[in-house]
């Protein structure tokens, strides 16, 4: 067991944990921070996207030692400072972008490293973006209206064309 | 203007807020104080002899507490199945024993053999792996046809592969053959419903618990029915009464079907709780999920359509081999049968049809309800061959269609059902609207300018939903009621709490059935809260399959409610000195019917639990009702579809431009999560039609089983889709008229996307190419090209 230290959500957490533990795992486990999901063992479905010093990461891909000293977020800390939601999960909600809600943590966290880098994305590019993300519900219809309505880009003439 | 709140409102879901935060509480979420772990050792060969298991190392590992093994199973009952088909000759079907863990043979990759329990996870993983079965491997049989022909047994002691052979209806059979050979056309097909895999984004997880100060035990899963796992595992498996077991199925990841079943896992962990006296807690890994969910159609059919000289149908016959896999799965019996043979009318006016399916078991996973179960399949058939018919014989199929569309209703089809209510003209008028066929030439050209081939291809489907009503079913086999319940609570300050037997994996409950109650009594939806999943504190109840919740589990809540109402109407009158027949309920208020007399909901739900001024000597205090509804008959929402393709000669890639669906749900509680449901379902059957597709090598080896070799579709692989349910016939039978929607999207989807490949080939030149298997592969669609 090694010690591993890292910031998560702005607070200083820190655990011991083995060699293969994963960062999915001590985010799930010992933090208990359970709103990150494992949905495969392939890295192919992005439930467990989180960010690690700015960059979206599927946490199952990552060891927990791997993150010594990083800052990481995860959809817990996504909402604003009074808990309200944020924008990207306010758009998500105002458009149905989720049903069973799996997906959903790994789809925001996805989500907000696209509009970070590419603040105003086209369908195509959101569509593209998502393809590390499985959603088996949705049909990705609302989740790509969603974005865009994050975005602030108008949706109804966008999925009209 | 569309509703902003009540029935008919696109209220946004409460329940998202806390996916959106990360405060959903999924199975796996769940940690109880003490958890050991569970690790399953899995055979890795389709069909062998298991000699034994040699666990004596891995006992020894560091942590682990006990390896169970299919001896520690012999004294309990085997996994149960709940439907008896009985067959042609009028004997029941062949029901082989499913142990919990194997126990002398193994018969699919994936089955389960021991299982390592360790004060770890990382202990259990790591124990497994010096788990030694002993195992002599034989042949396995993966070949339906070939297992019916003398293959391998699958089960030695039931003698045959063949589970049975089911003839619907039997006695119309003479006549659909004298039909066939005398009609003026024939239009034949043979085809494969592709074997899929459900893949909810949550894979299964069980965790088992035994409480010692009360000998009671709690299993909180993964399923969409948690009453009915409460049912078949106390009852069938384990001998726990119901009264000492308790079912939880929280947040669930999605289900789709394969999470109605009872599996192995629950019985286990169950199991193995009360033996250690300590939890213990599973989850599949998705690698696991592939090889131990039950997978669904796995349809191998030969269709025949007779059709008189002006295009009406004549009569119709099919003749399928379905997969069972090695163990029946919870109600894969009548997924191929009374899920599908019913099912064979769909639109139309065909006065004779013949259904033959054989079931067969096999070397694979077992085979049960997917998404639509056995309506899709039948769907498919009808669809293609009738897209086939048309071109065979010239003329237009959407004409084709509409000539022989039912038109009068009810409607007894020759299938045993009877459809209350549908407008097919109406969702096929509706659909050439919303797909804009009238612009498919011009986008056609530009295909074409762009080096591209394009297509365009439509279907009707006609689903049945809230399999009902409880003695029909059990006169066909079922070993279950389909009623649902509901209790409705009104508390003393007003709020209401509705306990619902109906299950929510993603469906929106906690959001909609409000809309329905809040409307009922006038107050606002917030005053309403769901409560679900949990058999300690909900009534009896089926859970949320076949489209049934709202339809079904609505409906109880809806009787619940009117007898809340009338209850709180007599207190109203009592406490406003009037007669019982002249309160009315509006907007949350009671009145006496022509004064200014009044008093408001909250008034009398307080008199009810405050009962002063109360006519005790008429009247139990309290405001709670239980209301249980079995509806007369299944509904039976409709509707058409279109597909518009475009195909790359020179890759065989199918890329879907346009899709456009037209439904007939009934009425509508929200549209914005209908609208939801059907992008999803549509999503799950362009996956089928195109990528989706379970593959299993020649030793039984399930090549596609993971995300990297089962294609699901991503984002990019899919359109916006344009949906529209305006054309509405409400289901005569149920108080809200509602038809319910969620498998809908998968039902109608598969035929127009082969029907638009089929017809992009046709326009290209390609005139022998009547047919392509799903899924439409690049591979598979160049290969057509070619040939």
């Amino acid at each position: 067991m090694s010690n591993v230290t890292m910031k998560v959500n702005g607070k200083p957490v820190s655990g011991d944990v083995e060699g293969r533990t994963l960062l999915v795992d001590f985010l799930r486990g010992p933090l208990g921070l359970t709103g990150t999901h494992v949905g495969c063992d392939t890295s192919q479905c992005g439930a467990c996207v989180v960010h690690v010093n700015g960059e979206a990461v599927k946490a199952c891909a990552m060891f927990a030692l791997e993150a010594e000293g990083a800052e990481v977020r995860t959809i817990e800390g996504m909402a604003e400072a009074d808990g309200s939601l944020g924008t990207i999960q306010a758009a998500f909600q105002e458009h149905h972008g989720l049903q069973c809600g799996f997906c959903t943590p790994g789809m925001v966290m996805s989500a907000a490293a696209l509009l970070k880098d590419n603040p105003k994305p086209s369908e195509a590019e959101i569509r593209e973006y998502l393809e590390g993300n499985i959603c088996r519900c949705t049909g990705y219809h609302n989740i790509v209206k969603a974005i865009l309505a994050a975005s602030g880009q108008d949706v109804p003439a966008i999925a009209a064309e | 203007m569309p509703k902003d709140h009540g029935i008919g409102a696109s209220t946004k879901r409460r329940e998202d807020v806390r996916f959106l935060t990360g405060k959903g509480r999924y199975t796996d979420d769940i940690n109880i104080n003490g958890q050991a772990y569970a690790w399953f050792v899995r055979s890795d060969v389709a069909h062998g002899t298991l000699n034994g298991v040699d666990t004596a190392d891995a006992a020894a590992m560091p942590g682990v507490l006990r390896i169970f093994t299919g001896a520690d199973f012999e004294a309990v009952g085997g996994i149960p199945c709940g439907w008896q088909v009985t067959d042609r000759k009028g004997e029941v079907m062949l029901e082989p024993r499913h142990p919990v863990l194997a126990h002398g043979k193994v018969r699919h990759v994936g089955d389960p053999i021991a299982v390592v329990v360790a004060e770890t996870l990382e202990q259990a993983r790591d124990a497994a792996e010096a788990v030694v079965p002993d195992i002599t491997e034989l042949e396995p049989v993966l070949d339906m046809k070939a297992a019916v022909q003398g293959g391998p047994l699958v089960h030695d002691e039931i003698g045959s592969n063949l589970c049975y052979d089911w003839g619907f209806v039997e006695e119309n059979k003479e006549a659909v053959d004298a039909a066939i050979k005398g009609a003026h056309h024939v239009t034949t097909l043979e085809l494969v419903n592709n074997r899929l895999i459900a893949n909810p984004m949550e894979p299964r997880v069980a965790v088992g618990d035994y409480a010692q100060h009360d000998d009671s035990s709690t299993l909180y899963t993964t399923s969409q029915n948690p009453h009915v796992i409460r049912l078949l595992m106390g009852a069938f498996v384990l001998g726990i009464p119901e009264h000492k077991l308790r079912v939880v199925a929280p947040d669930v990841g999605g289900g789709f079907g394969t999470k109605i079943f009872h599996y192995a896992e629950e019985a286990f962990v169950t199991f193995a709780a009360k033996e250690l006296k300590r939890a213990v807690k599973w989850t599949a890994t998705r690698s696991e999920a592939f090889i131990s969910d039950a997978h669904g159609r796995d349809h191998v059919t030969k269709i025949e359509l007779a059709l008189d000289a002006d295009g009406h149908f004549l009569a119709l016959r099919t003749d399928t081999y379905a997969n069972m896999g090695a163990y029946l799965s919870t109600f894969a019996p009548s997924v191929p049968t009374w899920l599908h043979g019913t099912l064979m009318a769909g639109n139309y006016k065909t006065p004779l049809i013949y259904v033959n399916v054989k079931a067969v078991f096999t070397n694979t996973v077992p085979v049960d309800a997917y998404r639509g179960a056995g309506r899709p399949e039948a769907t498919f058939q009808l669809e293609r061959v009738i897209d086939k018919a048309a071109r065979e014989m010239g003329v237009d199929p959407i004409e084709l269609r509409r000539k022989n569309f039912i038109t009068e209703f009810p409607y007894a089809t020759p299938v045993a059902v009877e459809y209350d209510t549908g407008d097919y003209h109406a969702t096929m008028d509706k659909l050439l609207e919303i797909a804009d066929v009238a612009g498919f030439d011009a986008r056609l050209a530009k295909s074409k300018a762009n080096g591209k081939l394009r297509g365009l291809g439509m279907n009707c489907y006609i689903e049945a939903c809230g399999i009902a009503p409880s003695n029909l079913v059990g006169q066909l086999g079922a070993r279950a009621g389909l009623y649902e319940s509901a209790t409705v609570r009104v508390n003393a300050t007003g709020g209401l709490v509705v306990m619902t037997g109906s299950h929510s994996h993603g469906q929106g409950h906690e959001t909609s059935f409000p809309q329905v109650i809040a409307e009922m009594i006038g107050i606002d939806e917030n005053m309403v809260e769901i409560v679900h999943g949990d058999t300690a504190n909900t009534p009896m109840g089926m859970g949320t399959y076949g489209s049934r919740s709202l339809a079904v589990g609505g409906s109880a809540m809806v009787r619940a409610t009117e007898k809340i109402i009338a209850k709180a109407k007599k207190i109203a009158a009592h406490i406003l000195e009037a007669s019982d027949a002249d309160i009315e309920l509006k907007d949350g208020s009671f009145t006496v019917a022509g004064t200014d007399k009044s008093l408001a909901w909250g008034d009398v739900c307080l008199a009810a639990y405050v009962p002063h001024n109360y006519p005790l000597a008429d009247l139990e205090p309290g405001l709670e009702e239980t209301a249980f509804y079995d509806p007369a008959n299944f509904t039976y929402p409709s509707g058409a579809y279109a597909c518009e393709v475009e195909v790359d000669p020179e890759t065989g890639k199918v890329t879907i431009e346009r899709f456009a669906a037209a439904d007939d749900f009934g009425n509508i509680v929200n549209p914005m999560i209908v609208d939801g449901q059907v992008h999803g379902g549509i999503a799950q059957g362009i996956g089928q039609a195109l990528m989706e597709g379970a593959s299993y090598d020649e030793a039984g080896q399930l090549v596609s089983g993971s995300y990297m070799d089962y294609t699901m579709p991503r984002a990019d692989d899919l359109p916006f889709y344009t949906v529209d349910h305006s054309c509405q016939t409400p289901c005569t039978h149920n108080p809200l008229g509602v038809k319910g929607c969620g498998e809908a999207g998968a039902i109608g989807s598969p035929p127009s996307v082969v029907n638009a490949v089929v017809d992009a080939l046709q326009r290209a030149g390609h005139t022998n190419v009547t047919h392509i298997d799903m899924p439409l592969s690049p591979a598979r669609v160049w290969a057509a090209m070619q040939g």
